[in-house]
C-alpha cells in the first residue's frame, strides 16, 4: 500500500516538473544555438556536449566557444568565465540561506544546479522551502532544466539549426518573459518589491558600459538587495 | 587543450556556486543581512531582465521591449507562466518579421 509520504512525494515531483517547463522551453532553442555555434567554432560533439555537462552556464558557454574559435588563450577564457558567472555566488548565498532546514546532502546538488533561471524559479516558488520533502521539488525542477540544456546542446551540434533562425531568435525572449512572469506576481503581492527590481535594473544599466555585463549584474543585484534592507517589512516573507 | 579550457571553466563556475553551502553552514547572519539575502531574488530578476531584454533581436531593441510589455500584461492578468512565455515569443516573432 502506498504511504501518504510517497503520494506526497510524487505530487511534489510533478509540481517540480511543471515549474521547470518554462525553463525547458527557454533553454532548448538557446542550447541548440549554442551547439551550432560551438560546432562552427571548431569544437567536437564530445567537447561541446561536455562543456554543457560540466560548465552548465549559457552565456559563458557562448562566450567560451566563441573565444576558442578565435584562438584566445585558456587563462583569458577562464577568467572571463569566472567574471561572467560570479553572480551565481550571490544567488547561491540567498538560496542556501533559505534552505537551511534541508539535509546537507541535498544542498550540494541544489547549489550545483543553480543557474539564473533555476534560482529565480526556486526563490519565487518558496513555499516548498518549509516542506520536509521540498528538496524533491527543487531537484526535479533543476534536473529538467539541466537535461534540456545538455540535450539541446547535443541536438544543435548533431543536427545544426533544426529551428528556423527567425523563430529561434524570437524564442530568445522566453527566459526574459519567464523572469517577468516570476517578478510581476511578487510585485502584486508586495508592491514595494518593484523598488528593489527597478533599482537593480537601473544600476545594471548604468554600470554595464563601464564594468561589462558580468560585474554589472552582480552590482545591480547587490545594490537592489541593499535597497531591499530598507524596503522590505520586518517579517517580509513575500 | 580544449578540454583544459572546459575543465577550467567548469571549476571557476562551480566553486562560486557551492561555496555558499559551506558559508551558510558555519555563519549566522545579522538581521539586515538576512533581509538583504531575502531581497536578492527580486534584485537579481530586475538585473537579469534589463537591459538584457533589449538585445533579444540585435539592433531592434523595440522587439524585445514589446515582448517584455506583453509579458508584463499577461502576468499582471494572472496568466499561467507558460502562456506569458508563449505570448512574448509570438510578439517578438511578429514584430521582427514585419
Amino acid at each position: 500500500m502506498e504511504t501518504s509520504f510517497e503520494r506526497n512525494k510524487r505530487a511534489i515531483i510533478r509540481d517540480g516538473l511543471i515549474a521547470g517547463m518554462p525553463i525547458v522551453v527557454g533553454y532548448l532553442p538557446i542550447a541548440i544555438a549554442y551547439g551550432v555555434l560551438a560546432k562552427q567554432s571548431g569544437l567536437t560533439l564530445m567537447e561541446l556536449t561536455g562543456m554543457s555537462l560540466l560548465v552548465y552556464a549559457g552565456a559563458a558557454q557562448f562566450m567560451g566557444a566563441g573565444m576558442i574559435g578565435l584562438g584566445t588563450g585558456a587563462i583569458e577564457i577562464i577568467i572571463a568565465t569566472f567574471v561572467l558567472n560570479f553572480r551565481h555566488f550571490v544567488m547561491s548565498l540567498s538560496l542556501m540561506n533559505r534552505i537551511r532546514i534541508f539535509d546537507k546532502k541535498w544542498k550540494l546538488p541544489l547549489a550545483m544546479g543553480l543557474t539564473d533561471e533555476t534560482f529565480s524559479v526556486a526563490s519565487i516558488y518558496g513555499k516548498q522551502f518549509n516542506n520536509k520533502n521540498g528538496q524533491y521539488f527543487y531537484l526535479t525542477m533543476m534536473l529538467s532544466a539541466y537535461l534540456s540544456w545538455v540535450l539541446g546542446s547535443l541536438l544543435g551540434g548533431l543536427l545544426g539549426d533544426v529551428i528556423p533562425h527567425s523563430l529561434s531568435q524570437s524564442m530568445g525572449v522566453a527566459l526574459y518573459a519567464m523572469f517577468i512572469g516570476l517578478l510581476v506576481p511578487s510585485i502584486r503581492k508586495e508592491t514595494k518589491i518593484v523598488i528593489i527590481a527597478v533599482i537593480a535594473m537601473v544600476s545594471n544599466f548604468i554600470a554595464t558600459p563601464y564594468l561589462g555585463q558580468g560585474w554589472s549584474i552582480v552590482l545591480g543585484t547587490i545594490v537592489g538587495a541593499i535597497a531591499g534592507v530598507f524596503v522590505l517589512r520586518e517579517e517580509g516573507q513575500a | 587543450m580544449i578540454w583544459i579550457i572546459i575543465i577550467g571553466m567548469a571549476l571557476v563556475t562551480v566553486i562560486p556556486r557551492i561555496l555558499p553551502v559551506f558559508i551558510v553552514e558555519s555563519v549566522t547572519f545579522p538581521k539586515w543581512m538576512e533581509k538583504m539575502l531575502e531581497a536578492i531574488p527580486y534584485a537579481a530578476l530586475g538585473a537579469l531582465i534589463f537591459p538584457g531584454i533589449m538585445g533579444v533581436i540585435p539592433n531592434n531593441a523595440f522587439a524585445g521591449i514589446a515582448g517584455g510589455v506583453v509579458a508584463i500584461l499577461l502576468s499582471y492578468f494572472r496568466m499561467h507562466i507558460i502562456l506569458v512565455v508563449c505570448g512574448a515569443i509570438a510578439t517578438v516573432f511578429l514584430i521582427s518579421s514585419l
